[in-house]
């Protein structure tokens, strides 16, 4: 039975959180599908995780740390055996490089960063946000795999529930020479959490007036466990660096919670974050145009009420 | 050093997207278009590198209806020194038919280097890119911050969830644009009336040697466009006293978004 192929991603031997969501919503398709939900790694290790999740068999090819060609050969080769009706990826860095080389390889469609999947008469109907939001497309993916990239936070990862380890089955690819050579990694503010993952992004605008008072917004993430997301005009003006610009040219986000202090609103900031699922907006201006996208408002001084929320937490925390 | 660009022309930033009558497209009627903001990155950099290194050609690609010549004779005016527009209705191919025609087309002008935004604006796919560099057969180096070319080789910063990584490839390479990977020039008044002499290079999809069928055989299809629920709009609550409005928000991130 064709069914659906995840390729997964660990990080310190866990699956990461964008290839649990995938591996979720896979499970669904499969049993829509009539087939059998199956991964990949590149290492065994995951087989455990996997299976928690409903995969029955773990395609294993030993490609080493992620690059893009020689994870494109091992999939390829993975892909060939388990000749799967649907591919899927977890919307990361790396499999947002790489679904698309695999996509052409193996002359298949792909509909990238979708936040719904359903199976549909024998295809993969997707829904993926267009122009940054604005307007949201409904796909279908004929062909053979069908390839769907998941937005994170979109789908909930949730466990099968009493799954036995997967089947690790070995697969033998021909990598070819690798060109591109990973030199270094730069973390530029190691133990941040990173904006696509985050639960909860918690954002500063120009209402800041300078780069130092990124602490009230860093106070907060940090006290709510969340991720620290900013405007443009915070990034132009160089307060911070520009991993954390939420909008039409930074990333596109869709947490839990999303709160945005001094943030006026604009069209290109809307964009990135409006399909958050709660979103809470503090702006001393009540004509600003973000009240109108938020599900709390609160008029007022941020400097006042993000110090008294931060506290608040701290207290809820501690209980 | 010889760089291809390709380009896409969208709907500027601003506009709001209206649903054209059959439900599956936008209304183009009285839409602004614009140099999609990533490609407009990629070719600062082609320009940049071309500069640097001493000469060389910085080829603009487009695959698009008639309109699209603007985006064309806009990176002319910036700088590109030679344009080539693909005639076609680019919205009816899905990605791999795109690239499919930006790297036929790119295989016809001489080029070390292949630089694409790393998503065009307005269709958000961000998958031409790795696409021209599969059927290319070339490296890839995705979201790109930082670039530097030399002695046959590249090294780039690429952007991960928090951090960059650093990679290095021999060219020819294909290289995704990201925002921060430099400031884009404006076109000056003297780069508009020399890129009006620039005669545009035209072809179709077949002059490729491509045929129709395989560029809009719409592995992915759009069966329907539409525009958010708008929000019933939130509650809106007074700030005065900060430490009432900060239990309030706990309150709502407790109970509504079940958080914490
Ligand atoms: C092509 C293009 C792409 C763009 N991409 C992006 C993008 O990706 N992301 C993005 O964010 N922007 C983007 N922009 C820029 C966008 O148009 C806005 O300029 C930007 O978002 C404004 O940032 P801001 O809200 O921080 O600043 P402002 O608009 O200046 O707003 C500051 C807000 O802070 C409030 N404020 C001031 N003091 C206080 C206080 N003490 N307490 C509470 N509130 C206070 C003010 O009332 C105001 O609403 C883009 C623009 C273009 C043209």
């Amino acid at each position: 039975m064709p069914g659906v192929l995840v390729f997964t991603e660990s990080s310190n031997g866990k699956l990461k959180k964008a290839s649990r969501e995938a591996l979720s919503i896979g499970r669904t398709l499969a049993n829509a599908a009539g087939g059998d939900l199956v991964a990949f790694a590149t290492d065994a290790a995951a087989a455990e995780d996997a299976g928690r999740y409903g995969a029955k068999k773990l395609y294993v090819a030993n490609a080493g740390a992620y690059s893009t060609e020689s994870h494109t050969a091992a999939l390829a080769a993975a892909v060939k055996e388990a000749n799967p009706a649907i591919l899927l990826f977890g919307g990361t860095s790396n499999g947002r490089d790489l679904a698309p080389r695999v996509a052409a390889r193996l002359d298949a469609g792909v509909a990238s960063d979708v936040d719904r999947l359903e199976w549909i008469d024998g295809k993969l109907r997707a829904r993926r946000p267009v122009y940054s939001g604005k307007a949201f497309a409904t796909v279908e993916v004929s062909g053979t795999p069908a390839i769907a990239t998941t937005r994170p936070n979109a789908f909930p990862a949730e466990e099968a529930g009493g799954g036995a380890a997967a089947e690790v089955v070995n697969v033998s690819f021909d990598a070819g020479d690798a060109r591109v050579k990973l030199v270094d990694t730069h973390t530029p503010e190691a133990g941040e959490m990173s904006l696509a993952e985050a639960d909860i992004i918690v954002s500063g605008g120009r209402g800041l007036k300078e780069a130092t008072n990124f602490s009230y917004i860093r106070d907060l993430a940090h006290a709510i466990g969340g991720a620290v997301g900013a405007s443009r005009a915070t990034v132009d003006a160089g307060w911070i660096d520009h991993q954390h610009q939420v909008g039409q040219t930074g990333r596109v986000v869709s947490p839990n919670v999303y709160i945005a202090a001094g943030v006026s609103g604009a069209i290109q900031h809307l964009a990135g974050m409006s399909s958050s699922k709660h979103i809470v907006a503090i702006n001393k201006d009540p004509e600003a145009p973000i009240f109108r996208v938020a599900d709390l408002g609160v008029v007022g001084d941020l400097f006042q009420i993000l110090p008294a929320l931060t506290e608040e937490v701290k207290k809820a925390k501690a209980h | 050093m010889n760089s291809v660009v390709c380009i896409s022309h969208v709907p500027d930033t601003e506009s709001r997207i209206k649903i054209a009558a059959d439900g599956r497209k936008v209304d183009e009627a009285g839409l602004k278009f614009i140099v999609s903001p990533y490609d407009e990155f990629a070719l600062e950099e082609a320009i940049r590198v071309k500069e640097k290194s001493g000469g060389g050609d910085v080829t603009v690609v487009t695959f698009g209806p008639d309109r699209a010549q603007q985006a064309l004779r806009e990176a002319l005016a910036r700088g590109a020194t030679k344009a080539l527009h693909v005639k076609g209705e680019a919205s009816d191919a899905d990605s791999l038919g795109i690239a499919k025609v930006l790297a036929a087309a790119i295989k016809t002008v001489p080029h070390d280097l292949v630089f694409l935004g790393k998503q065009g604006v307005g269709t958000d796919n961000a998958l031409v890119g790795p696409m021209v560099a599969e059927l290319l057969g070339y490296p890839q180096v995705n979201v790109v911050t930082k670039l530097e070319v030399a002695d046959g080789k590249l090294t780039a910063h690429r952007e991960i969830e928090g951090a960059e990584e650093i990679l290095e490839t021999p060219t020819p390479a294909v290289v995704t644009a990201q925002k921060g990977l430099n400031e884009p020039r404006y076109a000056s008044l003297k780069g508009i009336m020399a890129a009006k002499k620039i005669a545009i290079d035209t072809k179709s999809v077949a002059d490729l040697g491509l045929n129709d069928s395989d560029i809009f055989n719409q592995r992915v299809a759009t069966v329907a466009l539409e525009l958010p629920a708008e929000k019933s709009g939130g509650k809106k609550i007074d700030g005065a006293d900060a430490a009432a409005a900060a239990r309030a928000i706990l309150q709502y991130i407790k109970d509504e978004a079940k958080a914490l």
